[in-house]
């Protein structure tokens, strides 16, 4: 078994959320870049470059690029033969998303609890952690602070088996519509197909660790990815939702068997500030 | 695009000239408020009690700004969604508020209280939180400081980059495209 101590998992989630929250990354730079390239609207146009110039003092300066740096969500893959010690995987992870948030200057936007009490947790513990345990002696932390602001505009929905690949265009294109202007586009639409009803809703997720436009291998998914993208940028909502054809700069698509009788699908849209960033240990 | 300079508290005659579509640059003293702060001020309007600023002509910008750095006069500070400020908008306006700053949608109510009460619903860019902050020159905490980010602050602002999306005739820019 290889032993991995708690605090080196505690410094890298702290390390990953830092560079998630003040760099956005080159392929999201580029597909930015490209955008204002051939974006048609002058509101449009604008936005891009307001969006543009805020990820560079981001970056340059180590502050967010976005005031809501989000729910930390977490996703561990964990090899079968490590062992954490001095201390619990979990608590780690808190421990790590604690100092990141309050040393980094990030905004602290958890509360407890939910419905009743809703006081701040003031240090934006505690994370989602999804966990998955895989074959080896390594650990891969990926971590994807969320805003609300496009979290809000997310949705499931059970399908009919007979709805089919139509209705599943339908019930995305449906998503984005509603949603409107308040996710700030140009966003990233994840979609997650199959499993069972909170199954849909994490490959939803899970597909927003992906470089964005990063396309599935399965050909007819990658196909259904183009085409919704393309009917997506089609609506008009454009950057800020201000007009323009850049509405949507990648349609990520993730799937799982499911259940004769079903057919789930989640839609989880995230906004531009679309941050990840991992590390293998 | 041309850029529209306003100050605050806004000139009416002026505020009546923004038209949805404008790029404009605010100079002046703006309130901040988000979900929990309206409840509040919405709750004193509702006990008949006063407000704990003066909100005549002035503009209120949903924000929930991060933490500052050292040196810093204010943390990356970009617009909140703007639909869950709806049920609190309207008793403001009657109070004299004229002008919000956020993003995304309004409800109808809202739109028809910004035409009755001669307001204007602005929205800055999305997620541009650093560069916005760029325009904050100063930020003080005016009331409900236990609520931290959602405190109501007050800001001095030079030049905030702004777009009119709801003029005070009821134009939409969100419908017009």
């Amino acid at each position: 078994m290889r032993q991995i101590e708690a605090d080196i998992i505690k410094e890298n989630v702290k390390q990953l959320l830092l560079k998630a929250s003040y760099d956005i990354g080159e392929r999201m730079t580029e597909k930015l870049n490209n955008a204002l390239k051939n974006e048609e609207s002058s509101v449009g146009k604008h936005v891009l470059k307001q969006i543009i110039e805020n990820d560079e003092i981001a970056n340059d300066e180590k502050i967010p690029m976005c005031q809501d740096t989000g729910m930390a969500v977490i996703f561990i893959e964990l090899g079968q033969e490590v062992v954490v010690t001095n201390g619990s995987l979990y608590d780690a992870v808190n421990q790590g998303v604690s100092v990141a948030y309050i040393e980094g200057y990030l905004r602290k936007s958890v509360v407890d609890d939910p419905l009743f009490e809703r006081v701040n947790t003031k240090n934006n513990t505690p994370a989602v952690i999804h966990t998955e345990i895989v074959k080896g002696d390594r650990i891969k932390i990926t971590v994807a602070p969320k805003g609300f602001g496009s979290e809000n505009m997310s949705a499931v929905k059970m399908l009919k088996p007979a709805d089919g690949v139509e209705g599943v265009k339908e019930f995305v294109l449906k998503t984005v519509k509603k949603a409107g202007p308040n996710p700030c586009p140009p966003i990233i639409v994840g979609v997650g197909i199959g499993g069972t009803f909170e199954k849909s809703a994490i490959l939803a997720k899970k597909s927003l660790l992906r470089e964005v436009g990063e396309h599935n291998i399965n050909l007819k998914y990658k196909q259904l990815e183009e085409e919704l993208l393309e009917s997506i940028n089609k609506l008009g909502i454009g950057p800020a939702g201000l007009g323009g054809k850049n509405t949507a700069l990648g349609v990520h698509i993730e799937y799982f068997p499911t259940h004769i009788a079903g057919l789930p699908v989640a839609v989880n849209i995230c906004c531009h500030a679309y941050r990840h960033s991992s590390i293998e240990i | 695009m041309e850029n529209k300079k306003i100050n605050l508290p806004i000139d009416e005659k002026i505020l009546l000239n923004l038209k949805a579509g404008d790029n404009v640059l605010i100079t002046g003293y703006i309130y901040t408020g988000r979900d929990a702060a309206h409840k509040r001020l919405v709750s004193l309007l509702e006990e008949g009690k006063a407000l704990p600023f003066n909100v005549q002509n002035q503009f209120i910008y949903y924000v929930g700004p991060a933490p500052a750095k050292p040196g810093y006069a204010c943390g990356p500070a970009g617009p909140t969604t703007s639909y869950r400020m709806d049920p609190y908008t309207v008793p403001l306006l009657e109070k004299g508020l004229k002008g919000m700053i956020g993003k995304g949608t309004r409800s109808q109510e809202v739109i028809d209280g910004i035409k009755k009460h001669k307001a204007v619903y602005l929205a800055a860019v999305g997620g541009a939180a650093a560069l916005i902050s760029k325009s904050i020159k100063s930020k003080e905490v005016i009331c409900y400081e236990d609520l931290g980010t959602e405190a109501v602050h007050k800001f001095y602002v030079e030049d905030f980059p702004a777009i009119v999306v709801i003029d005070s005739k009821g134009n939409n820019l969100y419908e017009l495209n």
